[in-house]
């Protein structure tokens, strides 16, 4: 290991009324889910912060539950439960297809989806997932929860609106019609990190309803697609749609792949999404 | 600190961030769970954590107070894993294998060949090719072990 743990911190919460006060009083502090992320920063000896918040043994922070019409993901849910979760399945299967590809079975076992969010990573698997299906995220302080969509969650590289007395407690998720669409683009199906990433609905049964489309590793921000959205749900021809994506779009070199690789990548699957709902009407 | 491993209670004075990985190799002397790459790419370092795998480089020991963890030296020696993998081929230079043995233990009875190739898709192996791992996993999970290891003290 690279890193050294000497000098670092850990609080140890025993409820989340705790754990927002110790944000709020002993702050700033990183808070720690399944550290799938974070322990890798500290082995490579590039993690900055030394002062940490162990959420991983509050249990009111795990469960899947359908309130009402609306499905609720608890922030420490791991990818395992996730993929193990027949409500999941039933009513969001891209999150499923999302949660199969992350890492190994090690790494579903730990990381959670919460920490997926609040790692703010572009290239994160289940954020176009959660953008697509225009979830909520439910973030709580000492001074209360506010809500906040996925949609504007982020602000810019590795950004987001959250404060840092704010812990991301679940994402609620409306009901998702039409049929889910979710690729992974990476070097193989387990450990690698997205080369892109993208996930969309299309309720082709409904000739009113809009697409949804929301792409990973292809911009600062997982994006969701609105313009080349529109362009699609209006009509416009597959061409017209894929030149609006290439100006949605802003993809980087680097050691994953390039920016013209993911270029022609993201309107292939545009085309493979577009083709997969025309066939459908 | 109170742990529980392989199936017996120890006490460690780590700091609640040390990995467990650390704590199980310094602290307890179980040095057969091996550091590979340190940053959950390879696998070498799976120890079970109530029956779950996970990447022990990767876990802070205050995230398994009271939690039952099992390490390589827990399987005893003679479980069918350890003898397949030595008789037919699933260890050639051994980093990945204690590893791999424990990914291999969580999946249950008699995985098909494609839950094999699932649930070990987190364990890096750079001699064997994997066929060979695959193989042993199948077999041990069908109690096609010799009984003896051939070549155990190789």
């Amino acid at each position: 290991m690279q890193g050294t743990i000497a000098g670092r911190q850990l609080l140890q919460p025993r409820s989340l009324g705790d754990a927002v006060k110790m944000l709020r009083d002993d702050g700033p502090l990183v808070p720690l889910a399944g550290c799938t992320d974070v322990y890798v920063a500290l082995n490579f000896g590039t993690l900055q912060p030394t002062r940490f918040l162990n959420l991983w043994n509050l249990d009111g922070l795990r469960g899947i539950e359908a309130r009402g019409t609306t499905l609720r993901i608890s922030a420490l849910t791991t990818y395992t439960e996730i993929i193990k979760s027949a409500a999941i399945r039933r009513r969001l299967p891209m999150l499923a297809a999302a949660a199969r590809e992350i890492g190994g079975v090690q790494i579903q076992n730990r990381g959670t989806i919460g920490g997926n969010v609040a790692n703010a990573s572009p290239a994160g698997d289940t954020l176009p997932v959660l953008l697509a299906a225009d979830a909520v995220v439910v973030l709580r302080s000492a001074a209360g929860t506010r809500r906040v969509p996925m949609t504007s969650f982020y602000t810019g590289y590795r950004q987001t609106v959250a404060r840092p007395d704010e812990l991301i407690v679940a994402f609620e998720i409306p009901p998702v019609r039409g049929r889910q669409w979710f690729r992974k683009v990476g070097t193989r199906a387990a450990q690698a990190i997205a080369k892109i990433v993208v996930a969309g609905v299309w309720d082709t049964a409904r000739a009113e309803a809009q697409p949804r489309l929301a792409m990973g590793s292809v911009a600062p921000t997982p994006l969701r697609l609105s313009k080349t959205e529109r362009a699609l749900g209006s009509g416009a021809s597959l061409a017209d749609a894929q030149e609006i994506l290439q100006r949605e779009i802003a993809p980087i070199d680097d050691l994953r792949s390039t920016a013209e690789y993911r270029r022609q990548v993201a309107a292939n699957l545009v085309g493979q999404f577009y083709g997969e709902a025309r066939s459908r009407r | 600190m109170r742990l529980t491993v392989n199936r017996k209670a120890v006490t460690v004075r780590a700091h609640p961030l040390t990995r467990l990985l650390d704590v199980l190799r310094e602290e307890c002397g179980l040095t057969g769970t091996k550091e590979g790459c340190g940053e959950g790419e390879c696998g070498a370092c799976t120890v079970l954590v109530d029956g779950e795998a996970v990447n022990s480089c990767l876990v802070p020991v205050a995230q398994v107070q009271g939690t039952r963890i099992t390490t390589i030296e827990g399987l005893g020696g003679k479980h069918p894993l350890q003898r397949t993998f030595v008789e037919h081929g699933g260890a050639q230079c051994g980093i990945c294998t204690p590893g791999m043995i424990m990914a291999a233990a969580a999946l249950g009875p008699r995985p098909s060949l494609d839950a094999i190739r699932l649930g070990l898709a987190g364990n890096l192996c750079r001699c064997t090719g994997y066929a060979a791992i695959y193989r042993s996993v199948r077999l041990a999970s069908r109690g096609r072990s010799k009984g003896k290891g051939q070549r155990a003290k190789a």
